[in-house]
């Protein structure tokens, strides 16, 4: 992470390269996409998000000039490029297919687009041989595109793309046809590509988990409208409907009426646009890998051996250590409390927005923040449920709970120990909890 | 063992059906005119060492020294050619059509377009005599719109053996073209204009060299039957036009002269046999780039 945080997207002064202002895209009957505003910063690293169908190819190919809006105006640096044809546009699109050009060789595939504008062969060849290098294709120059893995070819439509240093990269579906390893190591290749060359790209995927890996920032789609714009962090942790929470990773959504607690919120903003305040924990400067080595190699006669600073984080939370037991537990005030279900205590949430109150909602809960045990824990929201099934998934295990009244809630724990103590397992009554700033409480 | 059977099979056909056909015509073109029952002598009644030291190369010969058949095989050479390109020419536009068209349309238009095969050859060929003759349906049609004022001369010149060979080849031309265009994904066009590429400078860097082995493929197609061709000269192209098929006719059953006859044949072939090489050759291509 860079010193500064990168985001113009909170800097009124800053200009967008790109705006969408009220754009509507119609094929016949169907809205594609409907009366869409957004704004997309130089450098930003974008990401539309969504199930197929939902618009965002619609909106790439608007990028790029396959499709004029039906209404609204699209800028690309101050200018409206409806009308502009593709091959007039200082943008540049890698293909889900790549669409190589199979007659061509990987060197005159990426020096297909600069030869359209220039003559200079010898400035060509120099820009080549640069992304090749870029792109560590150089010992492929000479061959056919079908005569390199998937892998290389994701690679060459990158160079190819990127050859003519266009101000907006435009990505479909990038890594779509490659398989889970590759896909995450080329996942970070092009991190890196995009932090060398400064370009701003957008990138479509339907694969939630590439998203939040790449992007700077997070369009969630849905039906041609854009559900969420948000850093990754936020979307995961403070998702602004039961759709992007649900979209986005696993989530338990439990519904209920809300009712704003009576003693009013000490901590932090009950803003939703905010990341959880778990996230948000104070911490202590940490050496890096450097101030490490030099303290084990040549501090440590002199001052003594380092105290592993790690383990004095703050404790961790109710939720995950094993409960003690009898351990009183402190019940931040604020926020709502949600009734769910009849004979059942209402749900606490220190975050809700009171505002809420009287409304039904969903409180969403990420199962990694929700803890399992046998016993009966101290925390803020506890619930007595049986375990229906277990998806075991190597690094962690996930747990379907049904409460009383038919509820399911997902829970998970990290598999740290390499033997797992088998103490729970399917239909044993177990324990859920979770802490007070672990739900959002959502609108429905 | 199995595999050499199957192997075999095709080899057989081949030796069944064109070597040894080829072998007796070459052994006809050796022999000398006779008034007989064949037509010409030796033959293998004579007793096989008799008839072997009786051939000779005199019709080979005769060909060469006289230009009238020099001739016919340039002409030929030259309208096979020029009527390749012409259908070219007609059928890319019509390939390229199909291709872009709707999914839903495409069967129909596929069969539209082998239609015509399911009429006679020498009855469509008919047609356009009763189309291009000076009281043709064209010529009036073109005076009654008042175009021209006098009919055209059309039949009878080689621009009828032109619309001939253009009309009845045009399907061996439409399909491996539509083929290759059919197979072209539509994203590298697109991929070419974003690049900095307009329409036609796309189509002429990607879709072209793209279609090319359909272009090679149809073009051998429609040059290599109408080198050979005789019915649409004959019936179109009057006694003006000058075709090494109707040579090869009139040899065969005007003269009755099967000696000279299957030596122009046989000199037919070899010439068709380089670019029958050639088309090999690009298939055997085409087919190890697919794999």
């Amino acid at each position: 992470m860079a010193e500064t945080v990168f985001a113009p997207w909170d800097d009124a002064n800053e200009k967008p390269l790109i705006r969408f202002r009220n754009v509507t895209k119609r094929f016949g009957d169907f809205v594609a996409i409907d009366d869409l505003t957004l704004d997309i910063y130089e450098r930003e690293f974008f990401a539309l998000l969504g199930p197929s169908g939902c618009g965002k190819t619609t909106m790439m190919r608007m990028l790029a000039g396959f499709e004029d809006p039906t209404e609204g105006a699209i800028e690309l640096a101050g200018q409206n490029i409806a009308g502009v044809p593709a091959n007039k546009r200082a943008v540049n699109m890698m293909f889900q297919s790549y669409a190589l050009f199979p007659h061509l060789t990987i060197w005159d595939n990426i020096a297909f687009g600069l030869r359209r504008e220039s003559s200079d062969k010898v400035a060509i060849a120099e820009r080549v041989d640069e992304m090749l290098k870029l792109t560590r294709l150089e010992k492929f120059a000479r061959r056919k595109p079908h005569q390199i893995s998937g892998g290389q070819r994701q690679r060459v439509a990158l160079a190819r793309s990127l050859a003519k240093a266009p101000k907006l990269l435009l990505l479909d579906e990038p890594l779509g046809a490659l398989d889970a390893k590759l896909r995450e190591a080329t996942q970070f290749e092009l991190m890196d590509i995009q932090e060398k060359t400064g370009t701003t790209f957008v990138i479509v995927t339907h694969d939630q988990e590439e998203a939040m890996t790449v992007a700077s920032r997070v369009a969630v789609m849905d039906e041609g409208r854009v559900m969420q714009v948000a850093t990754p962090t936020v979307i995961y942790e403070a998702p602004n409907s039961a759709y992007v929470a649900d979209f986005i990773g696993d989530v338990t959504l439990i519904e209920g009426v809300a009712r704003a607690r009576s003693t009013p919120a000490t901590g932090p903003a009950t803003s939703a646009e905010e990341p959880a305040p778990a996230a948000q924990t104070v911490r202590t400067p940490q050496p890096n890998a450097l101030g490490l080595w030099l303290h084990d190699k040549v501090l440590a006669p002199v001052i003594g051996a380092r105290k592993d600073i790690v383990r004095q984080l703050p404790p961790p939370s109710a939720t995950e250590a094993e409960p003690a037991p009898n351990a009183p537990v402190e019940v931040p005030s604020g926020g709502v409390e949600i009734d769910w279900a009849d004979g059942q205590p209402p749900l606490i949430s220190v975050d809700g927005d009171p505002a809420l109150d009287g409304k039904r909602v969903k409180l969403a809960l990420r199962p990694e923040k929700v803890a399992i045990s046998k016993s009966k824990p101290q925390a803020v929201n506890v619930l007595q449920g049986k375990v229906i099934d277990i998806a075991y998934l190597g690094n962690l295990s996930t747990y379907h709970v049904e409460l009383a009244n038919g509820t399911m809630i997902k829970a998970q724990t990290a598999n740290t120990r390499r033997v797992a103590r088998r103490d729970i397992t399917w239909e044993d009554n177990v324990w859920v909890s979770w802490s007070g700033t672990a739900g959002v409480v959502l609108d429905t | 063992m199995r595999r050499a059977a199957l192997i075999a099979i095709p080899y057989a056909w081949l030796l069944a059906l064109f070597l040894i056909p080829f072998a007796v015509v070459f052994k006809i073109s050796l022999s000398d005119i006779a008034l007989a029952i064949p037509p010409y002598t030796p033959t293998a009644k004579d007793g096989i060492w008799t008839m072997l030291s009786q051939l000779d190369f005199e019709n080979y010969v005769f060909l060469s020294e006289d230009d009238l058949y020099w001739k016919a095989y340039l002409s030929s050479l030259q309208i096979a050619f020029i009527s390749t390109v012409l259908t070219l020419m007609v059928g890319y536009p019509m390939a390229y059509a199909m291709a872009r068209a709707p999914e839903a349309w495409r069967p129909t238009l596929l069969m539209l377009v082998i239609l015509p095969f399911w009429t006679s050859f020498l009855i469509r060929v008919y047609a356009w005599v009763g189309i291009l003759s000076n009281e043709g349906f064209l010529n009036q049609f073109l005076l009654w719109i008042g175009v021209i004022h006098e009919p055209l001369t059309i039949l009878n010149t080689p621009t009828a053996v032109y619309i001939g060979i253009v009309y009845t080849y045009l399907p061996f031309m439409i399909l491996p073209i539509y083929s290759a265009l059919d197979r072209l994904d539509g994203s590298l066009i697109e991929a070419a204009e974003d690049l900095g590429c307009s329409r036609l400078k796309a189509f002429w860097l990607i879709t072209v060299p793209l279609s090319k082995n359909g272009i090679i493929a149809g073009s051998f197609l429609v040059f290599i039957p109408a080198l050979g061709e005789f019915v649409i000269p004959s019936l179109l192209g009057g006694s003006g036009t000058l075709m090494i098929g109707k040579v090869l006719f009139e040899e065969f059953f005007s003269n009755r002269d099967w000696p000279v006859a299957s030596a122009v044949a046989v000199i037919l072939l070899l010439i068709l046999v380089v670019p029958l090489v050639l088309f090999q050759q690009n298939q055997q291509r085409q087919t190890e780039a697919g794999a």
